[in-house]
């Protein structure tokens, strides 16, 4: 009885599991196919085209009117650096608060939390004003500096990851006769190694899904990052590109995908360390 | 005690900034501050009046033509926008100049302090090696602060400021014409005038509706999928996991727009798999309320992995030795399940119940990317019936010019906001434990 029971519970778990894998996967498969019709139309007989082809792909790359290439790499480059200046900006301030008690730390903990209340798109006209101003509109810099400036605000993530790292280790370091930068780099670094990846990973991916400050002050072609690209693609003439768009999407989101998979042991370190803390 | 080298030293100090460092002969820190304050001088004597006269104006005339002989001139007449900022940044550099000049009497009369008293003072490199050791944090918050400074808190100060003035199409756009500071009309125009209003809190409930079915139904769909691949005698367990987790990795913005052809009434797929069963198929994205239930599930499809994740982290690590208690004391599964399983799970993810929730309030791109705030409703202003605050807040900045709106419309979601967090973390109770904000 209980055997036919459990049997009856595991069949429909299995059932259930194949259902949802079925949804969660549905949307890249019919990319992915599309991405190989012929024609250009959204519309499509059947699932599989009867032919498969790899003419959008060509055009991304060749096209004169899509230069894909281009924009790949200015997007890879924007990402790159912003990794690198958010992560460094992040760390350094996070463990300053984690680590250190200070005069003034509880008053910027609370400007954090508040600042982070405002809806982000607030400030948009005036960093536009001060890009203007600059004269750093339509430049990648702008992109750069942008995107890492804000970058300590997103950093309660790893300030909950540095606090679950035991104190006594960067003491016993310090009275070892460890300066605050060794015991930083030798000691705070390695152990985060799992916060630091998923704080990079997510920034560097942020960079590509971002169209709307990058539309923004990205105005000539050549200056735009795929995110930019693809929007424009879709926004203009979506029934006739539709193939030419989904080609983009794959090339887009493989990479990324990939990273995102390869690294998920961190991510579910990172998401679950961060967010308990609250 | 004698208490005459702490007061010249910060009398001088007072005076000009580094004269009592060099009083209490610390030459090279003095020469330090010197050097501070000429650069601050420099920097702010030349705008600050102007700066002051600017934000306190916006600005007193506007371009016009000029004849110049034969021909007509365009004359330059005040810009109220790049005033105001021009009048942030200075207040902003004057801040950080008083904040220095405060130190410099605090130091000098410090180290006047530590004359009376017979002691020696530090030389330089004593001094910057203190500095460097006991104030360690504030040197690592340097690069960060300057940057959450003048990109996060400036442009935020800026638009706090924007919702006081008449800044908006069609009548007050600079440079052709001025802008001036209003008060709080726009914040009474916002929430009295009929068509304003009418808007406001239409959208206003759609995105509280919103915000509580998007955050539900991601929190308790990942738990359900994280209990479901954790259930006992599931096989690959590691694959069914990374397969849910690719509509996270996925970026929003692919995901998003691929949705939206998905659901494309005439040509996607998904009606047409309806009209192979011989259904009608839906309007999608098209009937306002087909809308709002499109957007909800696609919502769910992008937000579902994220809680899964969390609830499997949560999952492996209760104890095991509760179950082993339960067990002993004979506890069915369910049993255990009840008593054990949801109550700790509930418990650990509940905080991030309330950062989805302020999350979904500002959650601009499924909206935005979907359905772009459509299908339109002729009685909003600006707005169609899927938009949220803040994509309304976005085509009032970037589409329609009505700069002082959106701003009191940003301001007002940030109330919205700041109070739940506040009323959440009044009932946590981690509040009452000393790192509250740890």
């Amino acid at each position: 009885m209980s055997q036919k029971n459990s049997f009856v519970r595991l069949t429909l778990s299995y059932l259930m599991l194949i259902i949802l894998s079925v949804c969660a996967l549905y949307p890249s498969i019919w990319v992915v196919v599309s991405s190989f019709r012929p024609g250009g139309s959204l519309y499509s007989k059947n699932f599989f085209p009867e032919k498969w082809t790899l003419a959008h792909y060509e055009t991304l790359f060749t096209g004169t009117q899509y230069t894909f290439d281009i924009w790949y790499l200015n997007t890879l480059k924007i990402a790159f650096f912003t990794m690198i200046c958010s992560v460094f900006l992040m760390t350094l301030s996070m463990y300053a608060l984690s680590r250190f008690r200070f005069r003034g730390r509880k008053t910027m903990l609370t400007i954090m939390l508040i600042l982070g209340m405002f809806p982000s798109f607030m400030s948009m006209i005036a960093i536009y004003i001060i890009l203007l101003q600059l004269n750093l509109l339509d430049t990648h810099i702008a992109m750069i500096l942008v995107y890492s400036a804000g970058a300590a605000l997103g950093g309660f993530i790893v300030k909950g990851y540095f606090d679950t790292i035991p104190r006594s280790l960067d003491e016993a370091a310090r009275i070892d006769g460890a300066s605050h930068l060794q015991v930083f780099l030798k000691i705070m670094l390695p152990l985060s190694k799992p916060i630091l990846t998923f704080v990079a990973l997510t920034s560097f991916t942020g960079v590509w899904g971002d169209f709307i400050f990058a539309r923004l002050v990205l105005r000539s072609k050549d200056n735009y990052t795929v995110a930019v690209g693809m929007y424009e693609l879709i926004a203009s003439q979506t029934n006739s590109n539709f193939t030419l768009f989904a080609a983009g999407c794959v090339i887009i989101a493989i990479p990324i995908t990939i990273l995102f998979l390869i690294l998920q042991r961190f991510l579910v370190q990172g998401l679950t360390s961060g967010a308990m803390k609250g | 005690m004698m208490k005459r080298h702490r007061n010249t030293a910060a009398i001088l100090s007072v005076a000009l900034q580094g004269l009592g460092q060099l009083y209490n002969r610390q030459w090279l820190k003095g020469i330090v501050f010197l050097c501070v304050q000429a650069l601050g001088l420099y920097y702010l004597v030349p705008r600050l009046g102007h700066a002051i006269w600017g934000l306190v104006t916006l600005g007193e005339t506007t371009q016009k033509f000029v004849k110049v002989g034969k021909s007509t001139e365009l004359v330059k007449g005040d810009h109220s926008i790049f005033l105001m900022l021009d009048g942030i940044i200075v207040i902003l550099v004057l801040l950080v100049f008083v904040l220095i000049y405060a130190l410099n009497i605090y130091d000098a009369y410090q180290n006047g302090k530590k004359r009376d008293e017979g002691k020696a003072v530090r030389d330089f490199a004593a001094s910057w090696n203190h500095v460097t050791v006991n104030h360690f944090p504030y040197f690592m918050l340097f690069f960060p602060v300057l940057g959450v400074l003048f990109f996060t808190i400036m442009p935020i100060l800026f638009s706090i400021m924007l919702a006081f003035t008449n800044y908006s199409a069609p009548n007050h756009i600079p440079p052709a014409k001025l802008v001036d500071w209003v008060g709080f009309q726009t914040f009474i125009d916002l929430l009295q005038m009929k068509s304003w209003s009418n808007t406001f809190f239409g959208l206003l409930v759609w995105t509280v509706i919103w915000a509580v079915l998007a955050t539900v139904t991601c929190y308790f769909g990942g738990i359900l999928v994280a209990l479901l691949i954790q259930s006992r005698g599931i096989r690959f367990k590691k694959m069914w996991q990374t397969i849910y987790i690719i509509p996270y990795a996925i970026p929003q913005l692919i995901s998003l727009l691929v949705m939206r052809n998905l659901f494309n009434a005439k040509f996607g797929p998904i009606n047409q798999y309806f009209a192979y069963f011989g259904l009608d198929g839906l309007p999608w994205l098209t009937d306002p309320f087909w809308a709002k239930v499109t957007l909800i599930l696609v919502n769910m499809w992008i937000g579902i992995p994220v809680s899964m994740l969390l609830a499997l982290g949560v999952l492996t690590a209760i104890p095991r030795d509760l179950y082993e208690a339960a067990e002993v004391d004979g506890a069915t599964s369910f049993q255990k399940f009840r008593i054990i399983t949801m109550p700790y799970l509930l418990f650990a993810t509940a905080p991030i119940l309330i950062t989805q929730f302020a999350g979904n309030i500002n959650n601009f791109n499924v909206i935005y990317l979907m359905t772009g705030g459509g299908p339109a409703k002729g009685d909003y202003q600006f707005a169609g019936s899927t938009d949220l605050l803040v994509t309304w807040l976005f085509n009032l900045t970037l589409v329609n010019n009505k700069y002082n709106m959106s701003a009191a419309i940003g301001i007002l979601i940030f109330i919205m906001i700041a109070s739940i967090s506040i009323w959440s973390f009044r009932r946590t109770k981690s509040f009452k434990e000393e790192d509250m904000l740890s």
